[in-house]
């Protein structure tokens, strides 16, 4: 190996070991409350705190929701259902054995049966397991009945995305996987706010939902939460910054790298990036998104997940064929790569601020 | 000939035929070849009584099922019925015998050969024949087909092998958290026996002791592979290692009826859930497209046609004890037969949902969805939500 190869490699490892174990982003507390919450009374939360109050609500208001998976009984590993049995007791709040395929499966047949069931996926890598009973039986278990059955009172959560040391089966974003498949409902949040709303909204509609969570932002992402029971509509997406130059569309922590890297854009070149966060994956707010393409002729679509058959693939070529005639520039996907999800080189596959903010540049220079 | 036929037919051997004794002219008495047992102390009553009315229902039941899965099998010939279509001829024993012994409430959840099910837990003959032509008078009005039939209280068929184990176990989940004195019967063949799903199901369901019935219908075949080539123990009774579990003659309608009463008492009353093993055998291939000689001989089914099966071995019990006649049972026969003939006609003749359905039932609120015509414009949106908004618009809520 060369003196140069061997110095390059030695400035990229201690590049790394600077910033593993570093949020990639800064968390971006929400400014404005969905319409109808900015009277409640708020506390500050964190998203774990949030994710546990919803389902404290859920299973106050509704008697026949029990809640489960790995570990769940003593609070599970995030903690996120911490104290539920104490307060619902254990015929209500239970562990299962690990065995995701079983807690899809058993969670079906308790919704089916007309219980609110509420089943924990520890990581969102280990849902392939349970991929089958996912897509095989939740998502069509209403329509090959001809509507006699559903198991619509099933919501899957499961955490999902970078978290700086997660490597490869404790950091993936599996929501495209499930993206072809109608029948399923799936949600990622961007903070604790939108956590509660959407997981009370996941829980209450009569659809099977999969509610992804992003697991860095647990304990990082804090914010004043209103304390109430409320719910944020599913199928909407939320313009969190206004612009006119370019359309920036992300969903879960990616959010806030989409605000950070549309202040860089404002600030080194003078454009005004509108940032949405779509929330919900599926049914996506197509309106909204084309609304916002339609107005500033840029679209730019960023997300964690690798960039072959991405999400972000499905968005463009919606807006492509509804804003044909308004576009000023191609659209482009800022994503992960098509690798594995890397361990020591997780810096290098995420989709930066940095990168984001290149294809901003290129985007409104083109 | 196969380990499986060799068994059956030791069965007939060993003393399986029964003894009967004469109690009254509308009841008798019968013994059954005893169950085999894991992990359990005593089992099923050997001893069983059968009046004369369940003795006519039964045979009716089986008949009835027996007819419809031949009509299924000339309509698929005929090409009326397309892609898969799987047979329960010469299961009808474990069928019927099970539902003779559940009670109101109870649940079921079975795989793909889910046809005879469907029917005796409340849909008609139509409703099964016309789902399998893809009418708007099948059971699902043709959007489940072959292996997704449903009625209350039944949780269908299933078109993954194995996928419906763990849902039994939730069903029952569902019955222990009301607390419900019933049982979720959840069912699968030996080729499903194997997959990993029904180790996490059962584990699960004996951790928190779920009234849930295991049930192993054996025809001794997973596809075109013979039990003992796919499993290590065929002795799927016992499978369940920690839980207990019974082995039945499936193919004896008496030995299912009281094996599944003596189950559901043992479920009912708190201890859990129980394997149970329906020894049986299946007359067709897999299915439509297996001939179900390639791995066995035509002789073999013969056989066990002509020594086990479980509608004339039955039919033999109860004219020779008196309980029904020779011309009963023909009556009967012709009944059926036109009870299948009447739902041939509708199951050869309804209409088919319009193209619209294609986007019905996929959510609880499915949101409308453009459907590009022939040209560009005849692309319409199309207006319906659920199968029902479809059949009010042709006239068949």
């Amino acid at each position: 190996m060369s003196s140069r190869a061997v110095s390059l490699f030695s400035k990229c490892g201690s590049r790394i070991s600077q910033t593993r174990g570093k949020a990639h982003f800064t968390f971006q507390p929400s400014t404005t409350l969905p319409a109808g919450l900015e009277n409640l009374e708020k506390t500050k939360m964190n998203l774990m705190q949030s994710v546990n109050e919803a389902m404290r609500i859920a299973m106050e208001t509704d008697d026949s929701a029990v809640l489960f998976g790995e570990d769940v009984a003593f609070g599970g590993v995030f903690r996120c259902s911490l104290d539920l049995q104490k307060k619902f007791g254990k015929d209500r709040v239970f562990n299962t054995p690990l065995c995701e395929q079983g807690i899809a499966g058993f969670g079906i047949g308790v919704a089916a049966a007309g219980a609110t069931a509420i089943a924990e996926i520890q990581f969102g890598d280990y849902i392939f397991p349970a991929y089958d009973q996912l897509v095989n039986e939740a998502a069509k278990f209403r329509y090959r009945s001809g509507n006699q059955f559903d198991c619509g009172k099933l919501t899957v959560r499961t955490t999902w995305g970078a978290v700086g040391h997660g490597a490869l089966y404790h950091s993936q974003s599996p929501e495209a996987n499930f993206t072809h498949t109608p029948g399923l409902k799936l949600v990622v949040p961007r903070g604790p706010v939108q956590a509660k709303g959407l997981l009370l909204s996941c829980i209450r509609d009569p659809n099977p939902c999969i509610f992804f969570e992003p697991k860095i932002l647990y304990r990082l992402a804090s914010e004043d939460v209103p304390t109430g029971d409320y719910t944020i509509p599913l199928g909407q997406a939320e313009t969190v910054r206004s612009g006119k130059d370019l359309t920036l569309v992300a969903w879960g922590t990616q959010v806030h790298v989409a605000l950070e890297a549309a202040q860089l854009a404002k600030e080194k070149l003078n454009a005004d990036v509108e940032v949405i966060d779509l929330q919900t994956i599926q049914p996506w707010d197509e309106d909204h998104v084309v609304e916002s393409v339609q107005k500033t002729g840029r679209l730019i679509v960023t997300h964690e997940a690798p960039i072959s058959s991405g999400f972000g693939a499905e968005i463009a070529s919606t807006v492509q064929k509804r804003c044909f005639l308004n576009l000023e520039s191609p659209i482009d996907r800022v994503a992960g790569f098509d690798t594995p999800f890397p361990h020591v080189h997780e810096p290098f596959y995420l989709p930066t601020v940095h990168r984001v903010f290149d294809a901003i540049k290129k985007s409104v220079n083109y | 000939m196969s380990l499986f036929a060799r068994q059956l037919q030791s069965l007939t051997a060993s003393g399986i035929r029964t003894q009967q004794v004469r109690l009254a002219s509308t009841e008798v008495s019968f013994h059954t070849k005893p169950c085999k047992l894991h992990k359990l102390d005593n089992g099923p009553n050997t001893s069983v009584t059968l009046n004369r009315e369940d003795a006519l229902k039964y045979y009716r039941d089986m008949q009835v099922i027996r007819r419809m899965e031949s009509a299924a099998g000339n309509l698929y010939k005929e090409k009326k019925i397309r892609g898969f279509c799987h047979l329960y001829s010469g299961q009808e024993a474990c069928a019927v015998g099970m539902k003779a012994a559940m009670t109101e409430g109870d649940a079921v959840i079975t795989a793909y050969r889910c046809h005879g099910w469907t029917w005796l837990l409340g849909a008609t003959v139509t409703e099964v024949l016309a789902e399998l032509t893809g009418r708007v008078a099948g059971n699902v009005h043709g959007k489940g087909g072959s292996m997704h039939m449903y009625t209350k209280n039944f949780y269908g068929g299933n078109g993954i092998v194995g996928a419906q184990q763990p849902l039994g176990a939730g069903v029952a989940l569902a019955m222990k958290y009301r607390e419900q004195k019933n049982v979720c019967v959840t069912l699968y063949g030996d080729g499903a026996a194997n997959q990993g799903q029904l180790f996490e199901a059962t584990n699960m369901a004996k951790l928190w002791d779920l009234p849930v019935l295991f049930v192993c219908e054996n025809n001794g075949f997973g596809m075109g592979t013979t039990a003992e080539r796919s499993s290590a123990s065929t002795e799927y009774y016992t499978r369940g290692d920690y839980v207990p579990g019974i082995w039945v003659d499936g193919m004896d309608i008496l030995a299912v009826r009281e094996a599944t009463k003596w189950a559901k008492e043992y479920c009912d009353s708190g201890k859990g859930p129980l394997m149970m093993e329906m020894a049986t055998y299946r007359y067709h291939g897999h299915s439509m497209s297996d001939p179900g000689t390639s791995y066995r001989t035509r002789e073999e089914i013969q056989e066990v046609r002509k020594t086990r099966d479980p509608i004339t071995g039955f039919k033999d019990r109860i004219i020779t004890s008196s309980l029904a006649t020779e011309e009963e049972l023909k009556a009967i026969d012709k009944e059926v037969r036109k009870e299948v003939d009447e739902a041939l006609k509708i199951a050869t003749s309804d209409g088919v949902l319009p193209p619209e359905a294609l986007y019905a039932d996929i959510y609880h609120n499915t949101p409308a969805q453009e459907i590009r015509g022939a040209t560009i414009d005849e692309t319409i949106v199309q207006p319906f939500k659920t199968s029902a908004d479809v059949l009010k618009s042709i006239g068949r809520a």
